[in-house]
């Protein structure tokens, strides 16, 4: 183990080299350039290649590309960049390529404020593809989680066979804190199983008892049949109607049946609380704080900070809140979270929420008043 | 594993028959990617078909050897991480002319600047065939498509100059009606280090022939024969003479290092 005193960036692409991933394609854009410079010179250094494409389509393609050529990929991008991946982002679903995709959030829809930081892209990480499909989100909080969570995302990709989205944001990557690096020997780290068998016999998309199938790589003798249309399980294309109700069954379950193994929320504060903050990323730092100040002022309060936002964890919110009687969502848009915990959560409880979407960061000040002001 | 000698064990039979039409150049085209390979005598696990998204882009289904179809143009950005994490691997990318030339225009130069090592077939058959018959930027001017049916308003785009003027190390273009100059293009192509690339011009008898009026499938042959002249014919033709025909040949063939390869030497400084 090591203390390191690291921004968000480089804290995301050391965690993906410890997590082993050896190939880094993207294209620069702020708050994540920093984080493709890094690569650009550590990756070659690790034994890996860094690749700067024409565009953020090209970048998330290569990422799958490099994924099927046998090793573990990622890119880093901002919103601009993250509305063109997704047409690749759905594919990497359909074709159940595990790889990792960064979304340092920017300010804004189209080009908004570069330079600073929002939380606006949760519902595009859900949703933002054509089709029916799961898909797996993380959110870091501090500098330590966007080392750990990120590595925890290439474990995930590689254990769910799928894409999976880290959620940083502007303030985030900028932002400098001691962490503790644990050495390579300490990590313990996923990686794709190989096809055993004879080779005539392999199929890539057959599911395990999981719904995740074991894809080889392209050079294998285990030959590896990949298309984004509706294929069997050999690989070949079918538009019969079982077929497509199938694949598309089982793209779903086989992220949400588990979902109890993704990173679970992190409660702060009091046990059973009246007043219960709900929040993620950079906000959750805020509500933290503004939550103990509240304590000290004898107000009944706790946090439930989301590490995975996607699939939302429904069952774990509902539990941690049980006791609540007032749900405040902190976050920096115009209520995308606010909507889901509506959803989730049993009538009766009140649901409240501290929005933010001015360019700015929330402040703990902000976090008491608004406690102060649903009691 | 065995090595094939004959061009139809690089063939999956168990997918047949194929989609494509009677009268249709693409199976003319894989053939010639077939019978190239055998004569190669590449194993099947160290190939790869990659496509792109339309009626070409079907024959990844077809073939016995690993296949990729992505997505509509970004196939050539898919083979870069294919190309650099598993470099003894020979990527073939069987691309139409929109899917290559149109929303895919940008990652083919980049890709042929980069010189990754990769072979691509363009199936230029004129038009965009899957989604119905409209012009793409190689539809010469003039022509009739579901888009244009009173001619073609934009000139067309000459994608092997444009790779040959992007760095490629071999270009070369032909039709399908030269079938022995097809293959040993293919063969030149498939034995080059480097980004290659060649143009086949295909026939679409169902879209772009019944539009034009040349006919089906024996009739674009017919058509292909007369219309298209060897590069050094053609050269000497005057401007205006040049509008009724399209050259065939090779137009480039280096030796340029490729990008893997000069990849390495820097990171090594
Ligand atoms: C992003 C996107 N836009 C449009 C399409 C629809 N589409 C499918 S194939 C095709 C054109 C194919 O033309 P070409 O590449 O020349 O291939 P051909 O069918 O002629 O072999 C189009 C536009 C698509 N699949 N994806
Ligand atoms: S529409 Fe044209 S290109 Fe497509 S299969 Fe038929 S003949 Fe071939
Ligand atoms: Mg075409």
């Amino acid at each position: 183990m090591k203390k390191m005193f690291l921004d968000g960036n480089v804290a995301v692409a050391l965690g993906s080299i410890r997590a082993g991933a050896r190939f880094f394609a993207g294209y620069p854009i702020s708050p994540v350039s920093e984080l493709a410079e890094f690569c650009s010179h550590e990756m070659p250094k690790a034994g890996g290649i860094y690749v700067q494409m024409e565009d953020e389509i090209a970048a998330i393609a290569a990422v799958i590309g490099a994924s099927l050529g046998g090793k573990k990929a990622f890119t880093a991008t901002s919103g601009p960049g993250f509305s063109l991946m997704q047409e690749n982002i759905g594919f990497a679903s359909m074709a159940e390529v595990p790889c990792v995709i960064i979304n340092g959030q920017r300010f804004g829809l189209s080009t908004g404020v570069a330079t600073k930081p929002g939380q606006s892209d949760i519902m595009q990480a859900r949703w933002g593809r054509h089709g029916d499909q799961s898909i797996i989100a993380l959110t870091p909080a501090s500098v330590q989680e966007c080392f750990d969570l990120t590595l925890e995302a290439f474990n995930l990709a590689e254990r769910f066979s799928s894409p999976v989205i880290v959620l940083t944001d502007a303030t985030l990557a900028h932002l400098k804190e001691r962490i503790r690096v644990p050495d390579p020997a300490e990590i313990k780290t996923v990686k794709r199983k190989e096809p055993q068998g004879p080779p005539e016999e392999y199929k890539p998309y057959q599911p395990d008892e999981r719904g995740i199938p074991l894809l080889s790589y392209f050079g294998s003798e285990y030959i590896l049949k990949v298309t984004g249309l509706v294929h069997t399980e050999k690989g070949n294309v079918s538009s019969d109607p079982g077929v497509c109700a199938s694949l598309i069954d089982r793209l779903e379950r086989k992220i949400y049946d588990y979902q109890e193994e993704l990173p679970p929320p992190r409660y702060y504060g009091e046990e059973k609380a009246e007043t219960v903050l709900i929040s993620f990323g950079i906000s959750a730092r805020a509500a933290r704080e503004g939550m103990r100040r509240a304590l000290l002022e004898g107000i009944s309060s706790g946090l439930i900070q989301l590490q995975t936002v996607w699939p939302f964890p429904e069952g774990a919110i509902r539990r941690l809140s049980s006791h609540a009687s007032k749900v405040i969502v902190v976050e920096m848009n115009r209520g995308q979270v606010t909507r889901e915990v509506e959803r989730i959560l049993p009538e009766g409880v009140e649901v409240n929420s501290l929005l933010r979407a001015d360019s700015e960061v929330i402040y703990p000040r902000e976090v008491l008043e608004k406690i102060k002001e649903v009691q | 594993m065995d090595i094939p000698v004959r061009y139809g064990d690089y063939i999956d039979w168990d997918q047949l028959p194929h989609l494509w039409c009677p009268g249709c150049g693409n199976g003319i085209a894989l053939k010639g990617v077939a019978l190239a390979l055998a004569e190669l005598n590449i194993p099947l696990h160290k190939l790869l078909l990659a496509t792109g998204i339309g009626c070409s882009g079907r024959a990844g289904n077809y073939v016995s050897f690993h296949s990729f179809d992505g997505t509509h143009g970004r196939t050539l950005a898919f083979c870069t991480g294919i190309n650099v994490t598993q470099p003894d691997l020979k990527i073939i990318a069987f691309l139409g002319d929109g899917d290559c030339g149109a929303i895919g225009g940008n990652h083919l130069l980049h890709a042929a600047r980069r010189n990754l090592n990769i072979t691509v077939i363009e199936i230029n058959n004129f038009n965009y065939a899957m989604t119905g018959g409209q012009f793409s930027p190689t539809t010469p001017l003039s022509s009739i498509t579901s888009t244009s049916r009173k001619g073609k308003a934009e000139y067309a785009m000459d994608t092997a100059s444009l790779v040959a003027e992007a760095g490629a190390n071999y270009v070369a273009s032909t039709t399908v009606y030269h079938t022995s100059q097809l293959n040993n293009f293919i063969k030149e192509a498939l034995l080059t280090r480097g980004f290659s690339f060649v143009e086949v011009m295909s026939s679409c008898p169902t879209y772009y022939g019944r539009y034009n009026h040349i006919g089906d499938g024996p009739e674009m042959m017919k058509w292909f024969k007369e219309k298209t002249l060897p590069r050094d014919k053609y050269e000497k033709l005057s401007l205006e003479e040049k509008q009724n025909y399209i050259e065939r040949g090779k137009l480039v063939q280096r030796n340029r290092e490729d990008f893997l390869t000069t990849y390495k030497k820097r990171r090594k400084k």
